[in-house]
């Protein structure tokens, strides 16, 4: 998963059951920023790329607020997890396991991502 | 005795005359020793409203309302069963009968009485003293009424160069009259003061714009034909032309109830009472407060001895061992905005005893020192910078540990000795006010498990009176702290140690402008290389902002690394709303827009369905545009000369206004000009906490500046400025900064302001809750930014000036940048597909969000909504 962030011609990739779906270049993903993704059924899913060039996807559904808008919230480390805090209320959820972490009857998708 | 106290007959009853400051804390002092739980406590109150903080009565002109005065906690009332009758004062006493008459004509027997009365302006016996236009100072409804008589009036004057007399001569001038101050004595405050001090003050005070007539005595109050006052005859035969007179010409005991009922009174008057504060007449009647003749033969007109005397009188009643055999005369008072302070033996009558002083009438600096001949401090006075009043008194008594004459030098002058309270005695009183010792604070810290200021007051009232230790206060709560090895995490968040103030001055110091760079050498351990957090990031992204021209960062907050930092409505450049669509707000400075400028906004509203409204900060708000619909919006206002007005950012919003001068019959200035002005200097500026302005053209403030954090308010020669004000959920009303400012001084004294705040401000810390916490308050924040006392106003200056020269749109220059506006997509894999989470519903014409609400709780938040 850890890739030189140099490497240009790299392709994010979502794992969907069998399959990997291509997103985007992996230059299109800001260290520290996520962006959104659609999927063939509709849902929508979370991409982030951390400091050390690490990728994370999660379900982009904010499961308080409603509005699908992960994506655009602020990422960080919380006792070494990584986590983004929804721009709605400020929960935070761990990017590895899709847990809240201020509320931990609360947990969502997440999803296998590389670069290839 | 029995446990309620409603009913039976055999609870005894104590009644209490007089609900002023001293009977207020009578009230606590009984509760405290559990004596409402065992007795019936009646109040006789005789004002229209419970007891209020006197001392402070003059803030009633700085914005403080009658309830923000009160200091009576009807919780408090009730839960100890007092029972309070307001308005509705004691008019006789059988003391055989041991029975109170109110006016309502309710009788009130009791076991205990006591007698808080307070005292009455004196009035000297002029002809025409109680036309229409002369008024005394001494409740709020004296307050209200020369408020109400000064609305079409010019000129005042003051009978007394007093205490008070100055308090009411600098409420008149920020009435907006032109002020005199007729003085008996030949100097102002001849008791705190000597002739040194009062030259110093003198000169400060005319400096000021007020008219001082010293050695004169007022003859006659002057009148018209209807009655009202057009002036007064002076002795030396002059006359002062004044549409108003406030007698201030000191204070008599209120003895004549208890004259009445045959209680001794002293021969000046005073409720003649021993060391237990009892009456010497009557064992079950007490007096306190400024209506007491005290053991040593002295009525206090201060109130912290009437502090002293309620707990002694409480004490005695609940059979506890207490007495009060006199009490220090210190006070340290801000007249007008000049400190002056005395303590100990101010005048030196101590024999054989010494002076030290220092005088520079031009800056009108003014202290004293009175040493015995061992060295002893035994008193002095301060005029003009009374800093070390609280260090001085303490160690008054005792012989300082180090020479006197470097505690009176001011900074610069030789080696200012810095004597931090820590050098003090556990003895020494912190809060003369409230006799709490160094000692009890230093306990509450470490018994009581206080850490901040506002824990410890609670704790020990100390500081919850004058506020003048309050400073001294926070030191010794530091000091004790750290002593007690207590780590005090002042740190921003997980990642670093620091405080936001710390972090800004090292990326001031050392430029550094990137996030990473600051956290990697900077960070906490564990957090060093790491990706940070959402407190820091976006903090650390403002103060980079903030100082980018200076840092050599890009003043662009999209640029490179600072877009990941921004929070998530700086990102996009709009606020989001609870379905993932967003608002858009464009700049309206001053609240002043064209037909056209309307027209434009509406087209565009309407071309894209957008919902719209009128905020509460005076400009257009359309709401529900998808993030892929953003740049299109943006390009026509761009278009049409609109650019970002910033609803998103931690910067400045609005700066509201009235339309002054032009259009109304009142106005007196510009005020739409000054709020444009003001919103196109500062628009951008990234701050701490988002900043709010408005412009009034005259004292009717229409444009509610005193809510703002920094408020203009017109006046006939300038304007006032005023800042710390808030709306929101704490309200706070403005304090007064400067006053009679030119445009120039006016914005220059913004800039320094407003830098100082982003500068030395914690994280999403609005400017109210600044000024409140910062060690000396608005007194050191008018040093620093008036005085320039840490030699910091050029630098803050330039550094403004730097803002203002580096201001561009970001708008502008986010839809002239392809790479940049790639990111405003709904999905980053179909840029052409809306987000279908985002959806809509009709509502009274417009639009409004249509979303299956999920609730699974609130997390509440820390402040930190994004507008
Ligand atoms: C749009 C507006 C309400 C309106 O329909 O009129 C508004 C809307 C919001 N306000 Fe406000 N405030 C608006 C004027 C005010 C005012 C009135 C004023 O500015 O004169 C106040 C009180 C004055 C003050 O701030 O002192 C105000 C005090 C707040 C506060 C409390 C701040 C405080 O210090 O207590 C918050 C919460 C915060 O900032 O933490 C807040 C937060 C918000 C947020 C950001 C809440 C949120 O997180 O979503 C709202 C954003 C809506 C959006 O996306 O556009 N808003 N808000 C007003 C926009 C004014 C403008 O043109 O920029
Ligand atoms: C403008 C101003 C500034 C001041 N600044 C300072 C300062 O900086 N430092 C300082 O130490 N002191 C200051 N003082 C003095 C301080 O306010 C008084 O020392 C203090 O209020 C005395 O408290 P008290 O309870 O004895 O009297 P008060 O606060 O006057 O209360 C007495 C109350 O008894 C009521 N009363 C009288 N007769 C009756 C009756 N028959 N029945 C029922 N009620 C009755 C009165 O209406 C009044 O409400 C200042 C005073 C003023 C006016
Ligand atoms: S504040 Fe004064 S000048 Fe402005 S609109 Fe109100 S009355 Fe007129
Ligand atoms: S000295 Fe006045 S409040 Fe402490």
């Amino acid at each position: 998963m850890t890739l030189a962030p140099e490497t240009t011609d790299l392709k994010v990739q979502v794992r969907l059951d069998e399959d990997w779906m291509p997103v985007c270049d992996l230059t299109r993903l800001l260290p520290g920023r996520g962006v959104a993704a659609l999927l063939p059924d509709g849902g929508q899913v979370a991409l982030f790329r951390d400091r050390a060039g690490r990728l994370y996807a999660i379900d982009n559904r904010d499961p308080f607020g409603g509005a699908a808008v992960l994506s655009r919230g602020l990422t960080g480390t919380h006792q070494g997890r990584p986590f983004v805090a929804s721009p709605l209320l400020k929960q935070r959820f761990d990017l590895e396991t899709g847990q809240c972490l201020d509320d931990e009857s609360v947990r969502i998708t997440t999803y296998e991502v590389r670069a290839a | 005795m029995t446990a309620t106290p409603e009913a039976t007959e055999a609870t005894p009853t104590i009644v209490l005359v007089g609900h002023g400051m001293v009977g207020q804390r009578f009230l606590e002092a009984l509760a405290e020793r559990g004596m409402t739980a065992t007795h019936r406590v009646v109040v006789l109150c005789e004002e229209p409203r419970p007891a209020y903080d006197r001392v402070a009565l003059t803030s009633y002109f700085s914005g403080k309302t009658p309830e923000d005065l009160s200091m009576t906690d009807m919780e408090f009332i009730d839960t100890h069963g007092i029972e309070l009758y307001v308005g509705d004062p004691a008019v006789a006493v059988d003391r055989e009968a041991r029975k109170v008459t109110a006016r309502s004509g309710e009788v009130f027997e009791y076991d205990t009485l006591v007698l808080a009365t307070g005292s009455y302006p004196f009035v000297p016996p002029v002809p025409n003293k109680d036309a229409a236009g002369c008024f005394v100072y001494r409740t709020i409804e004296d307050l209200l009424a020369i408020e109400e008589y000064a609305k079409s009036r010019t000129t005042g004057a003051v009978v007394g160069g007093g205490l008070l007399g100055l308090e009411a001569a600098g409420a008149l001038k920020g009435l907006g009259l032109t002020s005199h101050i007729v003085e008996f004595a030949p100097r102002l405050m001849p008791v705190q003061v000597d002739d040194g001090g009062g030259a110093a003050l003198l000169r400060t005070i005319e400096d000021m714009g007020l008219t001082v007539h010293t050695g004169v005595g007022t003859q006659e109050i002057i009148i018209d034909g209807d009655g009202a006052v057009t002036g007064m005859k002076l002795s030396d035969g002059s006359e002062l032309a004044t549409d108003m007179v406030v007698f201030s010409a000191g204070v008599r005991p209120r003895d004549q109830l208890a004259r009445d009922c045959g209680l001794t009174v002293g021969e000046r008057g005073g409720i003649t009472v021993d060391e237990q504060c009892r009456t010497v007449a009557d064992p079950r009647v007490f007096a306190i407060g400024e209506c007491a003749l005290a053991a040593d033969g002295r009525v206090y007109g201060l109130v912290a001895p009437g502090y002293e005397q309620a707990e002694t009188a409480a004490a005695t009643i609940a059979s506890d061992e207490a007495s009060f055999l006199g009490a220090d005369l210190s006070t340290k008072l801000k007249l007008l905005g000049v400190d002056v302070a005395s303590f100990g033996d101010a005048h030196g009558t101590a024999e054989d005893c010494l002076d030290v002083v220092y005088s520079d009438s031009r800056a009108g600096l003014y202290k004293k020192l009175v040493i015995g001949r061992d060295g002893t401090l035994l008193g002095g006075i301060l005029v003009g910078d009374a800093e070390a009043y609280g260090t001085l008194k303490a160690f008054t008594g005792s012989v300082p540990p180090v020479s006197p004459e470097s505690l009176v030098l001011p900074a610069g002058a030789g080696a200012p000795a810095q004597l931090g309270p820590s050098a003090l005695p556990d003895d020494a009183i912190i809060c003369s006010c409230n006799n709490v010792t160094k000692g009890t604070i230093r306990g509450a810290v470490t018994e009581h498990s206080c850490t901040t200021v506002p824990e410890v007051k609670k704790c020990t009232k100390a500081g919850t009176t004058c506020g003048s230790c309050v400073k001294v206060l926070g030191q010794l709560i530091t000091a004790e702290l750290e002593a007690s090895g207590v780590e005090v995490d002042k740190g921003l968040c997980g990642c670093f140690g620091q405080t936001r103030e710390e972090l800004y001055e090292i990326v001031l110091a050392l430029r550094i402008n990137t996030y990473q760079d600051l956290l990697d050498r900077y960070g906490r351990d564990g957090a060093r290389g790491g990706d940070g957090c959402e407190i820091c990031k976006p903090a650390i992204g403002s103060i980079i902002a903030s100082l980018a021209p200076t840092i050599g960062a890009s003043g662009y907050v999209l640029d490179a690394e600072q877009a990941a930092l921004q929070d998530s409505n700086d990102h996009f450049l709009a606020n989001i709303q609870k379905n993932g669509s967003y608002s858009v707000v464009p700049r309206i400075p001053g609240g002043e827009v064209t037909p056209e400028g309307l027209i434009v906004i509406g087209e565009i509203a309407r071309d894209f369905g957008l919902y719209t409204k009128i905020t509460g900060g005076q400009r257009i708000d359309m709401f529900g545009a998808r993030v892929e619909q953003l740049p299109l919006i943006w390009a026509r206002l761009v278009d049409a000369g609109f650019e970002s007005g910033h609803a998103y950012g931690k910067s400045l919003r609005t700066v509201k206004s009235c339309v002054g001068q032009t259009w109304c019959r009142y106005g007196v200035q510009d005020s739409v000009r000054m709020a444009i002005d003001l919103e196109l200097r500062y628009r951008g500026l990234r701050s701490p906490h988002k900043l709010k302005s408005a412009v009034s053209g005259c004292q009717r403030e229409c444009a509610e500046a005193q809510s703002k954090d920094f408020g203009v308010i017109a006046t006939a020669n300038g304007w006032n400025l005023y800042v710390g004000g808030n709306g929101g959920a704490t309200p706070r009303h403005a304090d007064l900064l400067g006053q009679d400012l030119s445009d120039a001084e006016l914005i220059r004294l913004i800039d320094r302001f407003l830098m100082f705040y982003i500068r030395t401000a914690d994280r999403l810390e609005r400017t109210s809750v600044w000024l409140e916490r910062i060690p000396g308050g608005l007194d050191h924040v008018r040093d620093v930014v008036v005085e320039d006392s840490l030699g910091i106003c050029e630098e803050l200056e330039t550094l403004m000036a730097a803002h203002v020269a580096n201001y561009r749109d970001e708008w502008s220059e986010t839809i002239n940048d392809p790479e940049k506006l790639a990111r405003f997509v709904s999905f980053i894999n179909a840029p052409d597909t809306p987000d279908p989470v985002v959806g809509f519903v009709p509502e009274r014409d417009q639009i409004k969000p249509d979303l299956p609400l999920l609730t699974i709780g609130h997390r509440p938040l820390e402040g930190s909504a994004q507008r």
